[in-house]
């Protein structure tokens, strides 16, 4: 394996929104590296572009342009590469955790894991295997046939955590998990990515605008009016 | 994993609720169909357990079901000499209506020839007409038992035997009796009507003074069984001898002028295109229209529960699910709201079809059209939920 090998590479990317008269300038010549196993947060304030920077990596906002890199594999490039499959890249390289926990709601703990499991190609017993296992070491044994109406803010972004690791992705974009959550909650979150990065030997990427909640992370990006300043 | 049953499960209330309310829907349809069907076996229940293969009727009628036809019993004698004929007898058809209790009751009584056919079909109680007069058999569905008495025209008759189910092309049950009894109820002039008119034929024939007496005496015997004659049939049935021609005996009967010989086809022709025509077409429009509205309604319903769903959608999206597990959670939903609002409605008249006032015939060919239909109704009505998932963007699950 090759170790300058980054998860993330992000160069000059600019995104405007709109056209004509009423465009919006959200980012404007964006460049971030991540590498694997790393821990990285981007602080800033709101309105600032954190979400657009973090949906450009996710592969759901294309980016005006600039460059995307994701574990090696060009996926922007002045706009998205043409014939690329955003969706298989998707489901096989990132794990998504945003604020709200978007689980779907007729789904169990379990089958809400299990779903990511299923649509990569996994057999259902399988899938329910290493669901069960996953929300095991989430401490949610005991939730794992609840519905997400019935589960605490807090287990219910442990559920998402546990989906989003499902398929052993090499990129965790997190926008603002903790903010739905206490300061208690919000900590053991965070808490548990740390974990969670260094065993999967994957690249995180937590969006925040609270300080409070990056103690220990490896790097710290500060956005600001759509610029990204590095700062350790 | 399969999304739609999950959030069909997730949702039961409401999936059963819109179910049953499909459901009647569709056991509408299905009666309706039934419906046109009892409608198609009635107007030929007479027609086909009378196993004739020719009807004889009153020339330029489309008689006796159709128009009314009246042709002298004694016919009958002429018609079993032509060539070909194994068999014929006379039947005589009447629409009667009695007080029964306080409501008006409707019944088609057949007269026929104890010696002859075109009696009952079968005898599922009691026993068939055994004597001459004042014996009945009635249709199941007239309600009477074994040993009642119901009073026609001078007289009353026992009923003796039940027959199944037998109605005429109106849908009223059959009753028979012998064709001498349906001609008395037929004619049911009152004795005195009869001897007044015995008075004054004799009197008018007095009063001819060229005639002799003894003339006179002769032609007032002749003249009053004439005004008393009810030897008048609707109808003669008659059957083939093996290897008859058809066409050949219909020709030799339409050569005596008076009288129209129908085969069974062109009976069925006039029954079928003529009487029910304008019903099965009027019950088409109304299935027409109920499939339509059970269209809309299933469209509508999954476009709503499309909408209910974007951020689902948008999710799973988001996760990286194909289009097929999107397209196929929707579509499913749909045929599967589809497949158990079916088996309610025909659950529904499988239950209820026998109680119905007009005969009801499920057809399985109907049923397999109609489930065709319904299916080919969802696919259609899921793809304006489909239309509209394929449009969300995964960024949609992003929104608190
Ligand atoms: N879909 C959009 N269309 C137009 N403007 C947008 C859209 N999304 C974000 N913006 C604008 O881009 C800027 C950056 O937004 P965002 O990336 O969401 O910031 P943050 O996540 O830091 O709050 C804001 O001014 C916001 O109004
Ligand atoms: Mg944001």
């Amino acid at each position: 394996m090759d170790d300058c090998r980054y998860a993330i590479e992000v160069e000059n990317l600019t995104k405007i929104y709109g056209k004509g008269g009423s465009t919006v300038i959200a980012l404007s010549g964006a460049s971030i590296q991540v590498k694997p196993g790393e821990l990285v947060a981007i602080l800033g304030p709101s309105g600032s572009g954190k979400t657009t920077l973090l949906t450009s990596i996710g592969l759901i906002n294309e980016p005006t342009h600039g460059r995307v890199v994701i574990d090696g594999t060009v996926v922007a490039d002045e706009g998205w590469l043409p014939g690329i499959d955003l969706k298989r890249l998707r489901r096989e390289k990132l794990g998504f955790i945003f604020q709200a926990h978007n689980l779907i709601p007729f789904l169990t703990a379990r089958e809400n894991v299990m779903i990511a499991l299923e649509i990569n190609q996994l057999s259902r017993g399988e899938a329910k295997a290493r669901a069960t296992e996953l929300l095991g070491v989430l401490n949610l044994g005991h939730r794992m046939d609840n519905y997400p109406s019935s589960l605490s803010g807090g287990e219910a972004q442990r559920v998402a955590i546990a989906r989003a690791l499902a398929n052993k992705p090499k990129v965790i974009l997190a926008d603002e998990p903790t903010a739905a959550l206490d300061t208690e909650n919000g900590k053991n979150v965070m808490i548990l990515l740390k974990k969670l990065a260094l065993e999967n030997h994957s690249a995180i990427l937590v969006v925040t605008h609270d300080h409070r909640m990056v103690d220990g992370f490896d790097r710290i990006f500060h956005v600001n009016d759509g610029h990204v300043n590095t700062e350790s | 994993m399969n999304l739609a049953i999950r959030d069909i499960r997730y949702h039961r209330g409401r999936f059963i609720l819109t179910s049953i309310g499909l459901g009647l829907l569709l056991g509408v349809v299905i009666s309706m169909g039934g419906i046109y069907r009892g409608l198609f076996a009635d107007a030929l229940a007479i027609l086909n357990s009378t196993k004739a293969d020719i009807w004889v009727v009153q020339q330029n009628t489309n008689g006796p079901f159709a128009e009314s036809s009246r042709i002298p019993e004694d016919i009958t004698y002429r018609i079993r000499s032509v060539p070909g004929v194994s068999e014929a007898s006379p039947l005589s058809f009447q629409t009667i209506q009695i007080d029964k209790g306080a409501k008006p009751f409707r019944f088609f009584l057949i007269g026929y020839d104890l010696n002859g056919f075109g009696g009952p079909p079968e005898i599922i109680s009691g026993r068939g007409i055994g004597q001459k007069h004042y014996e009945m058999v009635v249709a199941a569905s007239m309600g009477m038992a074994i040993g009642e008495k119901i009073h026609l025209g001078l007289h009353d008759y026992t009923v003796v035997g039940i027959t199944g189910k037998v109605v005429s092309s109106g849908g009223d049950p059959v009753a028979y009796v012998t064709l001498a009894d349906a001609q008395d109820i037929q004619f049911k002039k009152d004795n005195d009507a009869i001897r007044n008119d015995r008075e004054r034929i004799g009197a008018n024939l007095d009063a001819l003074q060229s005639l002799s007496p003894g003339q006179a005496k002769y032609l007032k015997q002749n003249m009053s069984a004439i005004t008393e004659s009810t030897h008048t049939v609707n109808t003669i049935v008659a059957r083939l001898a093996p290897g008859a021609n058809l066409p050949e005996v219909q020709a030799r009967i339409n050569r005596w002028n008076h009288f129209r010989p129908l085969s069974v086809e062109e009976q069925t022709k006039i029954l079928t295109k003529g009487m029910i025509e304008k019903a099965r077409m009027q019950l088409g429009l109304f299935r027409a229209i109920l499939l339509v509205i059970s269209a809309v309604i299933i469209a509508l319903i999954i476009y709503t529960s499309t909408l209910d769903k974007i951020k689902v959608i948008a999710t799973l999206k988001l996760i990286g699910s194909q289009n097929r597990v999107i397209v196929g959670m929707i579509l499913q939903q749909s045929l599967l709201m589809g497949i158990i609002a079916y088996g309610i409605g025909y659950g529904l008249i499988l239950l209820t079809y026998e109680k119905f006032p007009r005969r009801i015939v499920l057809e399985d060919v109907d049923l397999q059209v109609l489930f065709i239909i319904v299916i080919i109704i969802c696919t259609i009505s899921s793809f304006v939920g489909i239309r509209k998932a394929l449009k969300v963007e995964p960024a949609e699950a992003l929104g608190g």
